[in-house]
Formats: structure tokens, sequence, C-alpha cells
């Protein structure tokens, strides 16, 4: 009498797993307890022991099929009785699609992310969808195999402007305009402009960021600059964030965990605290790095960031400039701007991102009256930290930002 | 410009090195009184003289241990292995010492010494003469090993190679000499570890040397009539290799196939493949395709022979594979 084996339930909260690989194949012979077959479920790939000795008559799914808990998979039984294959229509192929819709659609048409595994594709194919967010799991392939190579891709593309001027439903009439507005303008994105987004790209879709703001009282830092500056020469002049780097490398120093960089599996927490600095540049923006930021004086910091950012305006920039930063820092207070989060600067596990010093009502014992106040954002790799220690970090900051004699000390 | 044979080439730089500098000889069997098996050296014997350029007995370990030994004491060797096939016999000469010695002795001798060898197969020489063993010798750190494929580049680099003083292995394919090319007049030095485009296109990248190059440059004018644009990366050194060109032009073409005359295991095709697998993996569009010798003894019959070999119509089909 043949026996079916079932998708067996490894643990409570199982529903489905996938069939990875058929240890035993159709025609041969299995012992009760013999591995069968390799099956994925949501933590681990482990081995499906037969529950029954004979011949495997019948292998009811394909390699790669998600197949839901008790659902046949195999039948086992003589080498010549009749078999009756139970239905596998459970079964559907990987990659998983929420089985909502009632019409037999296979993928789901949004999944923008490529899919890897079972997609055959060349790795520059593979890159291209990524970074162009083509689902690969749509795209037929030309290649031998069926491997889909770059071409299919770029026709992807063209098929889907045909698509979209094919499928789109007529346009009510515009009225008439009294004037022509001007034409659209193509402009061809700089090197530096790829550059960021290629690395942005890579930062939003690899790193998982979360954000923390905190208001800092800085009447203090102000009036300290005010008294400083007084008796600098004007060239010499600290700015806001000259203080806030400073601020930032000290308390970095309690931090070596935000200090850090995700090097594969490890973290490195690096030895020297070395901030980076965004500095805004004719079409982007370039990180000039303030290396040892927590050993330097004001004064020095102020005068080397000044120098570097003038380099990066000019378009001289040393590599050096832009190099081995560990931390980094966006300002954009002198554009009145409240409050924003910055991407992460891979492989840093960090950014701040500074807003206006802004005087705003304060209430202080019950009475309202006028303050200063600056918020700032830190972005964090959760990979590397959790909101707790962020939040430790922000408190930590506000100690140097709000009694800023300590920044001189 | 002159239009000059690979031999002329070669034989012309030895001779403006021999002028230019009296510690630059040359020793080999044959090289003198009969002036080189493949005449290269014809005619040095009767100007520079017996002293300069020396025949040897019929000991290859004789020859480039003498050389060795008179590096590094100062002078500039040329040894001439009649061909590479014979380097087997003075393996130990040329790895063990030539490539270490600088290494072992802390850096307190340089050995400026080059030896020649003609490689190749192609002349019905049978299955011990006829081998292109190029590879073998890339493997080991300390020995440079040049092949080039041009007259202007033989010339160049022969000149590179007798003013190096690090010991270089100069690989002459048997089936090049007679190839002419542009060579520009006066003196010249091509550096040793420099790849070099010898032909531009944008479809795929065909990646090769010596022997190779000629094939390669010929199947790259038959595809064009079909409008396949091959673009022919010449490698010219095997050691010290130089990737950039390669990695460049793949980034541009994310195809590759590499043509080499001698055994597709573990050669110059391998090391090739792997490194553009390494450098520009998310370039890749294809599999890098590998243009090699047949996995036999060569052949002494002909046509057995041609069909052992790298063919024109070889590299031809990986490309059209490969697109």
């Amino acid at each position: 009498m043949a026996e079916t084996v079932n998708m067996p339930k490894l643990g409570f909260d199982m529903a489905e797993g996938t069939l990875v690989r058929w240890v035993k194949k159709e025609g041969e012979t299995v012992n009760k307890g013999e591995v069968l077959a390799e099956i994925e479920t949501d933590k681990a790939t482990v081995e499906v022991e037969s529950s029954a000795s004979g011949v495997v008559r019948k292998l009811l799914v394909d390699e790669g099929a998600v197949v839901p808990v008790s659902t046949p998979i195999a039948v086992v039984g003589t080498a010549d009785e009749k078999i009756e294959a139970p239905s596998a229509a459970a079964a559907r192929p990987a990659p998983k699609a929420e089985p909502a819709a009632p019409q037999p659609v296979p993928v789901p048409a949004a999944a923008p992310v490529a899919v890897a595994g079972p997609v055959k594709a060349s790795p520059l194919a593979k890159r291209i969808a990524r970074e162009s967010q083509v689902n690969l799991a749509l795209i037929h392939g030309s290649g031998p195999g069926g491997r889909i190579v770059r071409r299919d891709i770029e026709g992807a593309f063209s098929q889907e402007r045909r698509d979209a001027v094919a499928g789109g439903s007529p346009r009510p009439a515009a009225p008439a305009r009294a004037f022509p507005s001007l034409a659209d303008e193509a402009v061809a994105p700089s090197k530096l402009r790829l550059a960021i987004g290629r690395r942005m790209v890579e930062s939003k879709t690899t790193v998982p960021h979360f954000y923390l703001t905190h208001e800092y009282n800085i009447a203090a830092l102000l009036d300290l600059r005010r008294q400083y500056n007084a008796i600098l020469a004007e060239n010499e002049k600290l700015s806001v964030n000259d203080f806030i780097v400073k601020a930032v490398a000290l308390t970095l120093r309690q931090f070596p965990n935000l200090n850090a960089s995700l090097n594969g599996s490890s973290v490195l927490r690096h030895g020297s605290i070395n901030i980076g600095i965004a500095v805004s540049v004719e079409g982007g923006l370039l990180t000039v790095v303030c290396r040892d930021a927590d050993r330097k004086s004001l004064p020095e910091l102020s005068a080397e960031v000044k120098a570097m950012a003038a380099r990066v305006r000019e378009g001289k920039v040393k590599p050096d400039d832009i190099e081995g930063s560990t931390f980094s820092i966006s300002n954009l207070g002198m554009f009145d701007v409240e409050n924003f989060a910055a991407i992460i600067n891979p492989p840093e596990a960090g950014i701040l991102a500074v807003g206006s010093a802004r005087e705003v009502p304060v209430v202080e014992n019950g009475a309202v009256k006028p303050g200063w106040r600056m918020k700032a954002t830190i972005s964090v790799d959760h990979r590397v930290s959790d909101g707790a220690e962020a939040a430790k970090f922000m408190q930590a900051l506000a100690v140097y930002l709000e009694e800023p004699l300590r920044l001189i000390l | 410009m002159s239009r000059l044979t690979m031999r002329e080439a070669i034989s012309q730089a030895m001779w403006e090195e021999m002028e230019r500098d009296p510690n630059v000889f040359i020793m080999g069997e044959e090289v003198g009184v009969w002036g080189g098996s493949y005449a290269v050296t014809k005619g040095f014997y009767d100007h520079f003289g017996g002293e300069r350029v020396r025949d040897t007995p019929i000991a290859e370990s004789a020859i480039v241990g003498a050389a060795i030994g008179s590096a590094m004491t100062g002078l500039r060797p040329i040894a001439e292995l009649m061909t590479i096939n014979f380097a087997f016999a003075t393996m130990d000469h040329i790895v063990n010492e030539a490539a270490k010695l600088h290494y072992m002795f802390g850096g307190q001798f340089v050995l400026p010494m080059v030896i020649r060898a003609v490689t190749g197969g192609g002349r019905q020489l049978a299955a011990t003469h006829s081998q292109t063993p190029d590879a073998i010798f890339a493997h080991f750190p300390g020995l440079k090993v040049v092949a080039p494929g041009t007259p202007e580049d033989a010339k160049g680099m022969m000149k590179a190679a007798i003013r190096s003083n690090d010991p270089v292995l100069f690989l002459e394919h048997a089936t090049l000499y007679q190839v002419r090319g542009e060579v520009p007049d006066g003196d010249y030095v091509v550096p040793i570890g420099k790849s070099k485009v010898q032909r531009p296109g944008q479809h795929v990248t065909v990646v090769t040397y010596s022997k190779g190059l000629e094939i390669s440059l010929k199947a790259a004018d038959e595809l064009a009539k079909e409008g396949i644009e091959a673009e022919v990366v010449d490698l010219r050194s095997l050691r010290p290799l130089d990737m950039d060109p390669v990695i460049e032009s793949f980034k541009k073409t994310n195809r590759a196939v590499v043509v080499e005359e001698g055994w597709k295991s573990f050669g110059v095709g391998s090391e090739i493949s792997s490194r553009i697998y390494e450098q520009a993996f998310d370039y890749v569009d294809a599999p890098v395709k590998r243009v090699a010798q047949k996995e036999v003894p060569l052949p002494y019959n002909r046509a057995l022979e041609q069909s052992a070999l790298p063919q024109v119509a070889d590299v031809i089909a990986a490309v059209k594979e490969v697109l």
C-alpha cells in the first residue's frame, strides 16, 4: 500500500516550507528515516526523512516550490503497485505571492526588489535590476538556458514605456493655453551626482536606518562663540558647526560603538575619531574629513575645515580631505531648516543632521520665555546599534553643547 | 618609422643595447658563429667578437647558471635558450635561483639578466619541441615574463628587459619572427608590465598576447564585417600583469574571451577570467570564454597540429558564444 509523505511541521509557527532539493529521485529506494529531501523554513534548512520504506514512486512538487505544512510532497510504495497521486495543487512556486486576488496571478507585479535564487540572471543584469528596481521575476531571459542578460532588462524598459503609452487612458482635452510653456529639459547627471545617487541607493536599500531627534539649549554656546569671535581675526572666526564637530567628536569617545563601521559580519570600532562634514558644492556635495577632531582645539579645527571646504569648492580637493571619516555631520542650519534626517554615509554607523539655531518660546518653571534651541537628528545603522544607545549619545552630546566651556578645557 | 620583422626588431634592440653598454653580452647554443638557430644574432659574432657573443655547450643549466653568476657580478647577460622546452632542463636555475636570489640575499644582489627563449607550436616540431608553457613561468614571483606580439613592442620590451635589474624571461613565438610591423626609429623603451589596447571596440573584450594577438586581430577583422567590434587587449607581459586596461574594457563590453596558445587548464585564460570575476563581477553579462590549445601533446602531423592549436575560427566562435 503506497504511502504519501507530507511537508512536516517543524516548529509551532511554521506554515510552509520551500522544497530546496530532492535527495531521492523517482524510482530510487528509500528506507523509513532516510533523508528524502531538504527544505528551508523561515529559520533554517532542514532534512526531511521518509515516513515510509519502499520505492520513491512520485515526487509531487518541484524543487524551489513553497509548500504549506501537511501537503503531500511524495509517494512511496512498492516498485509495481498502482498509485493514485494526491493533488499537490497547494504548492506554488517561489517567490511567495499573496493569494489574495482570485485571478491566477503567479507573481505580484508590484514587488520592486530583484529576486535572487531561482531567477537566472547575469551579475550585470542583477545589478541593473537592483539599481533600477526592476523585478527580474517578470523578465524573460534570452541568454543561454533562459538567463536574463543586460539586453533583456533594457528591452523591459522600452517595453514599459510602450505599455505606458499604449495603455494610458485618453487624457481630457487640456484647456488652450495663452502662452506656450518651456520645453522639458533633459539634463545628464554629473559624475558626482551619479556617485551620490549610487551611494545613497546603497545606503537606503541596505542599511536599516533609525532616527532620533533631540533639542539642545545652545544659548551658552552662542554666547561663548560671540566672546570667542570678538577676539579672533575675521578669517579665523568660529562657526556654530565648528563647536558641533568638536562636541560630537568628544562625545564619540564615550560611544566607540557609534564611531564604527560594519565590516562584513563584524563591527570595526575605529581608533581615531575622524568627523566627516558635508560640504555642498555645485551639483552635489562632498564630505570633508576632520581627522582626530576630538584632539584638536577649536581654532585649529575651524581653520582646517575652512581650508578643506575651500579646496572642495575650488575643485582642488585632495584624497585625504574626503577619505577616512568615521562619523558624519550634515548641517543645514544656515538655511533655516528646523530639523531633518540624513542618510548614513556607508560604511559608517551614524550621521548627525543639524538644524538651525532658533529663538523660540520655551517653558521654564511654568513660565514661557524666549530661549535659543537647536534640533539635531541622528541616523543610526540598526545593525550596529539600538535606540537606547543612540538616545544616550544624544544626551551625552547635550553636556558639551549646553556647557560649551567643556569644549575648550 | 621603419617596417621591420619581429626578428629584425629583436635583433636591433640587442645590437643597440650592446653598442650602448659594454656589460651586455650574449651566450647560448649556436648564437655566435652560426648566428642563432632562428638567425636573431646573425652578424653579432663578427661585429662584437667571441668575447661578447659566446657559443656554449648544449647544456642549458650551464647557460642559465653562468648567466646568473655573471649577472650577480655586474654584467648584463642575455642567455638564449634554443626553445623554451629546454628550459625544463634548467628549471632549478630559473625558478629557484634567478627568481629568488635578490630576495634570498636581502637585496644585496640584483640580477640584470635576460633569458630569451623561443616558445610556441605550429612548425611541426612535435610534442616535446612545440610547447607554449608561458603560464608556468608566470607562476613564480621574482621572475618577469614578457611575450610581445608586435615588432614595435618586441624591440621596446627587449630594451626594457636588458635595462631591467630583475631577471626577465623574454618569450619569442616561433611563428611570429617573419611578422612585419611599424617600428619607431631611434632609441625607445616599452615598459614591462603595461597591457595595451591593440584594437578598440565596444562589443566584446578579447584578451590575449604573443601569437594569440595575431589570431585575435584577424578574428576581429572578420567579426567587424558582421558589425561586431572586438576590443583586443594585449597583455604583453604575464608578470607583472597589468589588468587595468582589461577591466576598463570589460566594464564597457561586459563580455570577454581570453585567447592563448597554451593549454587551457591552469593557464593564462584561467587567471585572467578569474581576475575579471574578482574585479568586475557586477559587470559580468556572460561567462568569460577561454580559447586555448586542445589538451593533448601537440601532434607532429600538420593537419592534426593545426586542429589542436587555437585558430581564428575558434576565436570567432567564442566571441559569438558570449555575445
